[in-house]
């Protein structure tokens, strides 16, 4: 219990550093490995709340297709040896009051949340996520997989040249 | 059992960094980059209120398809991201300032 806690505490502080590098590194590359590593961690607490489908499901979609995406977009954007990688930052102040507001904003209200009534339990859901993708959550599933194939035809033709087109 | 306001005050956190990314970045793919973050601290919340209700797993389901709808969101958003490229020859926010140029 005490273990679990100390990991628990271990990889939240890893994810809110990579997060932090994310913020202020200038490299652009870096930062997306970085994303890298705050996805991993943010999966790992997905396990320790039990839910082991979602954390798979997130280093699948996540680390394996949306990170592997959006490194093909910066080699395909950004030169990489003549220093274009390295990108600045504007409207600091403004940013850090925002994101500040928001946090202790946040903060205050989750103070005044009454967490009794939840109960945690343990042991896998597996079989009642399953169920319900079939049964209860059906529409919502295939819709999203509709969803899903028309975004991706929709971001080969985007991306696509033409020649002559409209596009 | 780990407490469930830790999960609320860390994604608190990563929502408030990922606003900031959003904000203070020129770079168009930098700022794709924060809103998965915050799409991300979002969905700690619900996967962590989830585990304690035993039967229902609303939240565990909503996750899922946030997930699959964020990565819908940066398909066509990097497909937008090189068109403006391959016009603009910058995927800077502030220099792409013109429509139907």
């Amino acid at each position: 219990m005490e273990m679990l806690e100390i990991l628990f505490y271990i990889i939240g502080a890893l994810a809110c550093i990579s997060a932090g590098f994310i913020l202020f590194t200038k490299n652009i590359l870096y930062a997306a490995f970085a994303l890298v590593v705050t996805l991993l961690c943010i999966a790992a607490l997905y396990i320790f709340s039990n839910a082991e489908f979602i954390a798979v499901s997130q280093i699948m979609i996540y680390v394996g297709g949306i990170i592997v995406l959006i490194i093909f977009g910066i080699m395909l954007t950004a030169k990489i040896r003549d220093e274009k990688a390295l990108v600045g930052s504007h409207n600091r102040f403004l940013a850090f009051a925002s994101s500040a507001a928001i946090f202790v904003m946040l903060i205050s209200v989750i103070g005044t949340i009454n967490f009794t009534q939840y109960q945690a339990v343990t042991g896998s859901n597996l079989h009642k996520i399953g169920e319900g993708i079939m049964t209860d959550y059906l529409l919502p599933f295939e819709l999203m997989a509709v969803l899903l194939l028309v975004a991706l035809i929709g971001a080969t033709a985007i991306a696509s040249k033409k020649e002559g087109g409209t596009s | 059992m780990i407490p469930i306001e830790l999960y609320f005050n860390l994604s608190a956190f990563l929502f408030a960094v990922g606003l900031g990314i959003v904000i203070t970045r020129k770079n168009a793919i930098f700022v794709l980059m924060g809103i998965e973050l915050m799409l991300n601290a979002a969905n700690i919340n619900f996967v962590a209120v989830s585990q304690s209700e035993s039967g229902l797993l609303e939240g565990q389901f909503f996750a899922l398809f946030v997930i699959v709808i964020a990565a819908a969101e940066a398909a066509v958003g990097l497909a937008i991201v090189l068109k403006v490229y391959s016009y603009f020859k910058t995927i800077d926010l502030d220099r792409v300032n013109e429509l139907k140029g």
